[in-house]
């Protein structure tokens, strides 16, 4: 597993954010290339919007997990685990040596999120789940952030927009949510499935004020997932309710490796050693041409 | 058989749900971690939350975010009543139950009312005859079925202190007080309600009757009288806590005895009298007879009464079940309906 920690749990965020996202794309990587592969595509979308949240928005100290105070966050697109376990990983919750581990028999790292893994709020996996669980965070304490990032697939399960209708009736300013718009499901793409568009004026007419941003530009979705509340657009929202926030994310699944990139066979991959070592020296190079 | 009424609509007030619904606010007020929630069901009255308002929240008619909303407050030190109907708590709601409730092992305390056939006239979609089958097989899961209103008062006080998620299953309309019914006559009569612990309505003799829920342990009650005339000596035991399940309590009944008839208001299967079978075959195997709604559906209109009676949960089919078991009668072991009794 490349990469390293930035320094010991609880210091303080890396600024590097780019370098951060670059060791997490590698860590995916050596996961699909364990025993059992992994979710290779909706991993890589979900690399900037995670790394964003975890080292730069989100209050959490990872020396201390279950502070009561902290701030939340439920992969409601369970499948997106071994982004979440580099994420933690290397953000100190446990050490990245662990990650070599994912998907081995006896290990904590399962295929879906798990509660054993520091870090992991809710178990996740069954789609649909997450917003509806971060609906009841929320709830529970008004002075914390709550954030759940769904899949755009995952926006076909019905559950999604019960939870959805609720948050905004409940007034739950501090909810955020993500959607992870990589416009590919297993069979192919969202909109040759059942489409979701229009996707930002369905969660308008929701109740929610809608942020849509490149779900890799770090800096975009750190302005996106940080600035002030309502937009100035309170003529949809109950009198006196603060609106929740859905930040739709533009990504592109399997992102940062040419051969799989915006193609539905990367959705899951067990990747040969060379395969890997090959998708590796990939991504190195361009991170160098990112970041000579 | 005309005792298809054995015992119900002759009750004083209220009813368990109601008990429930008077109970609640008082605990809320004085416990902070407590929230009522709701899903549209008009059991409650907001203005009885005075001083606790926040913590009363009707969700709407959207029970997989009832779930999942539950199970975020509980994962956050909560401690939230979910109130929706037995059927749409564990069959529409089943997968949050399962996955955001039961495999985490949080306090939700989920109080479901219109269990069995309760709903009567309303139809199957309102019947929930399989809801303790599901709960009893969810992992860490305590499973309540009181047996009248100060039972279910009781189970909802006991359940606060309880470690995981708790089902509590409550009927709709008012029956009678077990413990007036019971005095005096079993080793534990008189003695308090506890979660967990089965209670003895009549001591052990030649055959056991082992019922839950409201219904059902009266008509076994009535069922004991109706033996006695016939020189049969029957053990009443209401099972009201199906997980975890008082093993000890359910062996004491059977030994000694001809066999065990079961009585729920639940499809046969994987419920009290699957439970107790289990139970028995394991430790010390016993004959059992089952009583409870055979594998249908109802085909006509019914009150509640009406439906156990038609479908064979009265004290008349368990009087029958005794004396077969007591002559030796072979019998049982399917769960389809005998359509002559229908």
């Amino acid at each position: 597993m490349a990469g390293r920690a930035p320094g010991a749990p609880g210091d303080p965020p890396a600024a590097d954010l780019p370098a951060v996202a670059h060791r997490v794309r590698e860590h995916i990587v050596g996961m699909c290339a364990g025993p059992e592969g992994g979710h290779l595509g909706g991993s890589m979308s979900l690399v900037e919007i995670l790394t964003v949240l975890y080292f730069a928005v989100m209050r959490i100290d990872p020396r201390r997990p279950a502070a009561p105070d902290r701030d939340i966050l439920v992969l409601s697109k369970g499948h997106g685990a071994i982004c979440l376990y580099a994420v933690l990983a290397e953000r100190g919750f446990f050490p990245v040596a662990e990650l070599a581990g994912y998907a081995r028999p006896g290990g904590r790292l399962m295929g879906h999120p798990v509660r054993a893994v520091p870090g992991v709020e809710m178990p996740t996996g069954s789609l649909g789940h997450g917003l509806a669980l971060t609906n009841g965070f929320a709830l529970a304490r008004r002075d914390r952030r709550c954030f759940t990032v769904l899949g755009d697939g995952e926006l076909q399960e019905g559950s999604v927009w019960e939870a959805a209708m609720a948050s905004a009736a409940l007034g739950l300013g501090n909810l955020t949510a993500v959607v992870d718009r990589n416009a590919l499901q297993i069979t192919g793409p969202t909109e040759d499935a059942i489409g979701l568009e229009p996707l930002a004026d369905r969660w308008r007419a929701f109740g929610w004020t809608v942020r849509e941003v490149d779900g890799h530009d770090l800096g975009a979705l750190h302005r996106a997932l940080t600035q002030a509340e309502t937009d100035g657009a309170p003529e949809a929202g109950r009198a006196g309710r603060e609106r929740p926030v859905v930040v739709i994310a533009r990504t592109v699944k399997g992102r940062g490796l040419p051969s799989v990139e915006g193609k539905v066979r990367g959705h899951y991959a067990r990747l040969s050693e060379r395969q890997a070592e090959r998708s590796l020296a990939v991504l190195r190079a361009r991170r160098r041409r990112a970041a000579p | 058989m005309t005792d298809a009424r054995d015992g119900a609509g002759t009750a004083a007030p209220p009813s368990a749900r109601e008990a429930y619904r008077d109970l609640l606010p008082a605990l809320m007020r004085a416990d902070d971690r407590l929230y009522c929630l709701d899903s549209d069901t008009g059991l409650f009255d907001r203005a009885a939350f005075a001083g606790v308002p926040d913590r009363y929240l009707n969700l709407g008619i959207a029970e997989h975010n009832l779930m999942g909303t539950a199970a975020g407050l509980a994962a956050s030190g909560k401690i939230p009543f979910v109130t929706t109907m037995a059927t749409f708590a564990t069959t529409r709601a089943l997968e949050a139950v399962k996955i955001d409730i039961a495999y985490p092992a949080l306090p939700v305390r989920i109080v479901a009312t219109h269990g069995g056939l309760a709903a009567g006239h309303l139809g199957p979609t309102h019947h929930a005859l399989e809801d303790l089958a599901i709960m009893r097989m969810l992992p860490g899961f305590t499973v309540v079925v009181p047996g009248d209103a100060r039972q279910a008062g009781e189970a909802v006080r006991q359940s606060v202190g309880l470690p995981g998620p708790v089902y509590i299953r409550l009927g709709r309309s008012a029956t009678p007080d077990l413990d007036a019914r019971a005095a005096g006559t079993g080793p534990s009569a008189g003695e308090p309600f506890e979660i967990g612990r089965a209670q003895w309505l009549r001591p052990p003799g030649d055959v056991a009757l082992i019922a839950g829920g409201p219904h059902p342990v009266l008509a076994a009650l009535r069922a004991a009288d109706l033996l006695a005339a016939h020189g049969v000596r029957a053990a009443v035991l209401n099972l009201h806590t199906l997980r975890p399940l008082d093993a000890d309590a359910v062996v004491a009944a059977a030994a000694g005895t001809a066999g065990v008839v079961t009585v729920e208001e639940h499809w046969r299967s994987g419920g009290l009298g699957g439970a107790v079978a289990e139970t028995l075959a394991e430790r010390a195997p016993a004959r059992v007879a089952r009583i409870g709604m055979p594998a249908a559906f109802a085909e006509r209109v019914g009150g509640q009464d009406d439906l156990l009676g038609w479908y064979g949960i009265t004290s008349g089919a368990i009087v029958a079940a005794a004396l077969n078991l007591i002559s030796g009668t072979p019998g049982g072991g399917t769960d389809d309906p005998d359509l002559s009794r229908v």
